[in-house]
C-alpha cells in the first residue's frame, strides 16, 4: 500500500491523465462537424501529445511536435479550411461502418503489437542495446557535443538530415507549384489601393482590410 | 470612429513577435547543449512571421517577408547544407565528414562544431523558407476571381 505513493505512482497518474485527454480529444474530433473546431482540437491534440513526450523523456520529439504539430500544421489547416466550406457533411450511418471497422481492426492490431514491446527505458531493449548504446559511449569523445541527439542527427546521420531538409524543401516547392506562390493576394491589394473608391469585399482581402496603414 | 476591433491582439502580437524570434535563435544556437536545433528553430521563425500575417494581414506580411525571399531562402538552406559536405570534400575528407574540415586528429572537435553549426544553419533556412512558402501558398490564394478579371 505504501509503495503506491512513491515516484512511479505519480508518473503513472500523469500518463493516465495525458492519455485520457488525448482519447477525449480524439473522440471529440471524430464526432464534430465544424471544421474550425476540428482544426483547433487537432492543435490541442498535438500539444497534449507533446506534453506526453516530455513525460516519457523524449524532449526533442516533444519540441518538434509542439512547434510543427500545434503551431505550423494548425495554421496550414486553417488556411486550407478557408478555401473550402466550414462544416463537414454528415455521413449516412451505413457509410460510417467501413471506416469504423478499419479503425477497430487497426486499433486491435496495435494493442496486440504492444504486448511484445519492451518496457519504457528497458536497458536490454534493441533501441538501447545496439547502436544507440554505441552513440552514447562514443559521441562525447568523437564530437564533443553534450546533447547526444545533435551529433546523431548532424554527424552520424548527416546524410539522413540532408535528405530530410531536401524533403521539406521539395514539399514547399510542390505546394507552391500546385497552389501558386500566393502573390496574387498581394497584387490584389496593390490594385485595390491604387483605386481606393472601389474596394471589393472578397474572402482574401477580408483580413487585409484591417491593415492599419 | 475607430473600427479597429483587434487593438489588443495587435499590441500583444507586436510584443510577442520579437520574443518568439529571439527564442528561435536561442533554440538554434543552443541545440548543441539542449533540446532543439535547426528544424525546430526554423519552424518557430516561420510561426513568428505567420502570427504577423494572421494579425496584420497576409499582404502586410508579404511586404515584410516577400514570397520571393522565402522560396529563395528554402533553396539557399539546402545549398548551405550540401555546401558543408562539399567543403569537407575539398579539404580531402568524405562528403559531410566534419573531422576533415580543419584536418584534425580524432579527439579534437573544432571541425565538428563548425560543421554542425553550418548544417543547422542550412536546416534553419531551408525549413523556415519552405514552411513560409507553404503558408503563403495557402493563405495568399484569392478564393474567388473577380468578375472584372475575366
Amino acid at each position: 500500500m505504501h509503495s503506491m505513493f512513491n515516484g512511479d505512482f505519480g508518473i503513472v497518474l500523469v500518463n493516465i491523465f495525458l492519455l485520457a485527454i488525448l482519447f477525449a480529444t480524439g473522440v471529440a474530433i471524430a464526432r464534430m462537424r465544424s471544421l474550425f473546431a476540428i482544426v483547433m482540437l487537432s492543435g490541442i491534440y498535438s500539444l497534449v501529445s507533446a506534453a506526453w513526450y516530455v513525460a516519457v523523456d523524449a524532449v526533442d520529439v516533444a519540441f518538434t511536435e509542439a512547434a510543427v504539430g500545434a503551431g505550423m500544421s494548425t495554421v496550414v489547416l486553417l488556411g486550407a479550411m478557408l478555401l473550402t466550406s466550414r462544416t463537414a457533411k454528415p455521413e449516412k450511418l451505413f457509410f460510417r461502418l467501413g471506416p469504423m471497422l478499419v479503425c477497430l481492426a487497426t486499433g486491435a492490431a496495435l494493442i496486440y503489437a504492444t504486448v511484445d514491446l519492451p518496457a519504457l527505458g528497458d536497458a536490454s531493449s534493441p533501441a538501447n542495446a545496439g547502436v544507440g548504446l554505441t552513440y552514447l559511449q562514443v559521441a562525447w569523445f568523437e564530437t564533443g557535443i553534450p546533447n547526444v541527439v545533435t551529433p546523431v542527427l548532424g554527424s552520424y546521420r548527416g546524410f539522413d538530415t540532408l535528405g530530410e531538409t531536401t524533403v521539406v524543401f521539395t514539399a514547399g516547392l510542390a505546394v507552391a507549384l500546385l497552389l501558386g506562390f500566393g502573390e496574387r493576394s498581394l497584387a490584389e491589394r496593390i490594385r485595390n489601393e491604387s483605386r481606393p473608391g472601389e474596394r471589393k469585399a472578397n474572402k482574401a482581402s477580408a483580413s487585409s482590410d484591417e491593415d492599419p496603414s | 470612429m475607430n473600427t479597429d476591433h483587434h487593438v489588443i491582439l495587435r499590441v500583444i502580437a507586436k510584443m510577442l513577435i520579437p520574443v518568439i524570434t529571439m527564442f528561435a535563435f536561442y533554440v538554434q544556437f543552443h541545440g548543441d547543449f539542449g533540446p532543439g536545433g535547426g528544424f525546430q528553430a526554423g519552424v518557430i521563425i516561420a510561426v513568428a512571421v505567420i502570427l504577423y500575417a494572421l494579425v496584420f494581414g497576409v499582404p502586410a506580411a508579404m511586404r515584410a517577408v516577400p514570397p520571393v525571399f522565402t522560396r529563395s531562402l528554402a533553396a539557399v538552406g539546402v545549398m548551405i547544407y550540401a555546401g558543408v559536405g562539399f567543403w569537407a570534400m575539398l579539404q580531402g575528407g568524405h562528403y559531410l565528414e566534419y573531422q576533415a574540415l580543419f584536418h584534425e586528429p580524432p579527439g579534437e572537435h573544432h571541425g565538428q562544431h563548425i560543421g554542425i553549426l553550418g548544417i543547422e544553419l542550412g536546416v534553419l533556412c531551408g525549413v523556415s523558407g519552405a514552411m513560409l512558402t507553404i503558408f503563403y501558398a495557402f493563405a495568399g490564394r484569392v478564393a474567388e476571381i473577380r468578375d472584372e478579371d475575366w
